[in-house]
């Protein structure tokens, strides 16, 4: 019998945030080999930001993704403040949550509406979706801008915002600016609904992965700036601990670092675990929503991402409501943080997951020693089982069909090259 | 008709994505605009990809590997009309600060493996490898200035795109000039206009994303951020961020040592 061999390539992925490839090949109808390849060329942040001061980890952080600054931004601060033995509460830490939701539902947003649904409905882009789903389109374009705007007017602007410093804003956020928010949010947050609905109807593919989830947890909110890091397999750590427990490694197809937990290997951050740790967490209406869509209290099938980040986003416009009801303008708009000789840690949950970075910053309150670790350099190599996974039950599917439902498992993780710092290019070999 | 429409196509090279973002950050004139304009190449929103050539390329990101340096020029043969978006096309961004350093040691830092890793010694600007058409600024881009660019190459006129410096737009605005009221640096009076002069009114200096403008003063910007008490290298420091590659910036902060 002849040795049949078949390759599935996809050199450039698209509707990915950065440039990336996959590879899958299989021999004698055996899956041989699966690779997500980043080929994104390496930005050295970690290097550039040796001999900055202290200060502006924030601004130079946002830079490594356009799509999360804010999350950069957050972790960048934390770190500082936790090197400096100092906790903000009150309105700083408000708003800076407040400023986080604009992020989550900005970004969680774009990916559902221009980058993740067209895969479920076959098509190539959002611009053909509208032409029949004009008004969904129109309805996630409002609620994208709807989340820029609360960032335009926390931070100055949507991308790269300016107003984040270390030990809280340079200028607070007038409460009348923010109240004039409100309408909108309320229109947004009864879209989200509409769209956890609309995200519950899309024919989802079946598949149960035995992840490890990690994320924060937080004693009484829903985790975005805060917590300790916890795990679905027991694991409960100060962020400070995270380099006793986790580890970095190189993998020779791939300019991003994997990451896994020391002693047991891959995992999972981002929405599925977030909501899977921390479903006691959401407010009670919006854990009916969940229930409503079809939602247990965990969630292992990575298709139905769409539908968690739905509810993640219901959540962002409902938290952004509530803080903004009780605003009060912080005075001073930040508090003076003086980090020296000291190396702080910090964790925040970016859109995509956790989002870990710490810093040694020396007597002259320069960085020393900077290590930044992007929530999509934790998730590849578990994007890689998942496609193992994937292309093992689709073995049958015809190749544009196996790859269509490749490059849609790795969509799942809405995996932002950029952040990984470090091309992806979708491969399928059979031999 | 559609035929007829002018075909776009968005490239990436070493960047955030966020001069792309701001793209699909037009909410409003979004679907407007695919409306005026084929979008033939736009990989981080379609999966559909018609081949060239395009009409226009926007250009994000810098040249930091041999190979991106040999696919910038397939893209300029490919575009009728060429334009960088962002800090990181026009100016090499803020991975230039490489420039300054050894490339290697800053391998050894960020990988245990610095062998499988693939680099040039320099982030470089998209103009040194091939001609550029226009140059949008920012770190990132202006939403309007882009709609701008877009709407005046689609009805061929010349975009309306100011020189002049970040001050100017402080006293349009009419934001209190952060420098006199409390000293603080800012390089609003080298940087070129474009943001609207976000960061004074937050009551922070400017930190010149737009880069240089035209024929700046920087040596008498840097004696003042002196008598504010900044040293040699704050001062280095505050022109090598997201532009330290613009010649400018660039000359300033070798003044300041290193
Ligand atoms: S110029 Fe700034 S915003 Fe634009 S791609 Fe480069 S880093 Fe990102």
């Amino acid at each position: 019998m002849a040795v049949e061999s078949r390759t599935i390539k996809v050199d450039m992925l698209a509707r990915v945030e950065g440039e990336g490839a996959l590879y899958v090949r299989f021999r004698d109808g055996a899956l041989e080999d699966v690779r997500l390849t980043i080929f994104e060329p390496p930005r050295f942040f970690e290097a550039m930001l040796r001999s900055r001061a202290f200060g502006e980890a924030p601004d130079i952080t946002a830079r490594i993704c356009g799509i999360c600054p804010v999350a950069y931004q957050m972790s960048a601060v934390h770190a500082m403040e936790h090197a400096a033995g100092m906790q903000l509460g009150g309105s700083i830490r408000d708003l800076r949550r407040l400023l986080y939701c604009g992020e989550w539902i900005e970004s969680h947003v774009l990916h559902m509406y221009m980058l993740h649904a067209p895969d479920f409905l076959g098509l190539p882009d959002a611009v053909q979706l509208a032409r029949t789903h004009g008004d969904l389109v129109r309805q996630g374009l409002r609620m994208k801008k709807a989340g820029n705007t609360l960032i335009e007017r926390i931070g100055g602007r949507a991308i790269h915002p300016v107003n984040v410093r270390v030990g809280g804003f340079w200028r607070a956020p007038r409460k009348d600016d923010l109240q004039a928010l409100v309408p909108e949010l309320q229109w947004g947050r009864d879209a989200a609904l509409r769209t956890v609905q609309f995200m519950a109807t899309l024919p989802m593919p079946e598949l149960e992965q035995d992840y490890e989830f990690v994320s924060l947890r937080h004693p009484g909110e829903y985790p975005l700036n805060e917590g300790r890091i916890v795990s679905s397999a027991g694991l409960d750590i100060a962020v400070e601990d995270w380099p006793q427990h986790f580890e970095e490694f190189q993998v020779r197809h791939s300019s991003a670092l994997h990451a896994r937990i020391k002693a047991r290997g891959s995992y999972l951050t981002g929405p599925l675990a977030r909501y899977s740790l921390n479903f006691d967490r959401l407010p009670a209406e919006i854990q009916q929503v969940a229930r409503d869509a079809g939602l247990g209290t965990t969630c292992r099938n990575p298709f139905k991402s769409i539908v968690v980040r739905a509810v993640e986003t219901l959540y962002a416009f409902d938290e952004a409501l509530r803080i903004i009801a009780t605003y009060e303008e912080p005075s001073p708009s930040f508090a003076p943080v003086e980090p020296r000789n000291v190396t702080g840690h910090a964790a925040t949950e970016a859109p995509r997951g956790l989002l870990y970075q710490s810093y040694t910053v020396g007597g002259d309150g320069l960085i020393a020693d900077a290590h930044i670790v992007p929530p999509t350099s934790q998730n590849q190599a578990t994007i890689e089982r998942d496609l193992w996974s994937v292309a093992q039950e689709g073995q049958a599917m015809a190749d544009a069909d196996l790859q269509a439902r490749c490059e849609m498992s790795i969509r799942n993780h809405d995996p932002c090259i950029s952040c990984a710092t470090h091309f992806l290019d979708l491969t399928v070999e059979r031999t | 008709m559609s035929e007829q429409l002018k075909t776009l196509a968005v490239w990436k090279f070493a960047s955030c994505d966020g001069c792309q973002l701001s793209i699909l950050d037009c909410e409003d004139e979004l679907l407007t605009l695919v409306g005026a304009i084929r979008i033939a190449n736009f990989t981080e929103a379609s999966s559909a990809v018609i081949d060239g050539p395009y009409d226009l390329s926007l250009v994000e990101g810098s040249i930091t590997t041999a190979h991106d340096a040999e696919r910038i020029r397939e893209v300029r043969a490919q575009s009728h009309f060429l334009m960088t978006i962002g800090a990181c096309a026009t100016a090499g961004g803020i991975q230039a600060l490489r420039n300054f350093s050894d490339v290697n040691e800053f391998r050894r830092i960020v990988y245990a493996r610095p062998d499988y890793i693939d680099t040039l010694a320099t982030s470089t600007p998209i103009a040194q490898h091939v001609k550029v058409d226009f140059e949008l600024r920012g770190c990132p881009i202006d939403k309007r200035q882009l709609l701008e660019t877009l709407s005046a190459f689609l009805n061929r006129r010349k975009p309306v795109i100011p020189t002049e410096s970040v001050c100017t737009e402080c006293k349009r605005r009419g934001n209190p000039c952060v420098m006199v009221i409390d000293g603080t640096a800012c390089l609003g009076p080298v940087t070129q206009a474009g943001c609207g002069a976000i960061c004074p009114a937050y009551a922070r200096g400017c930190y010149g994303c737009f880069g240089p403008m035209e024929s700046p003063n920087t040596a008498p910007l840097a004696a003042r951020l002196e008598q504010l008490g900044l040293d040699h290298a704050a001062v280095r420091r505050v022109f090598r961020t997201f532009n330290a590659g613009a010649a400018a910036f660039r000359a300033e902060g070798e003044r300041h040592g290193g």
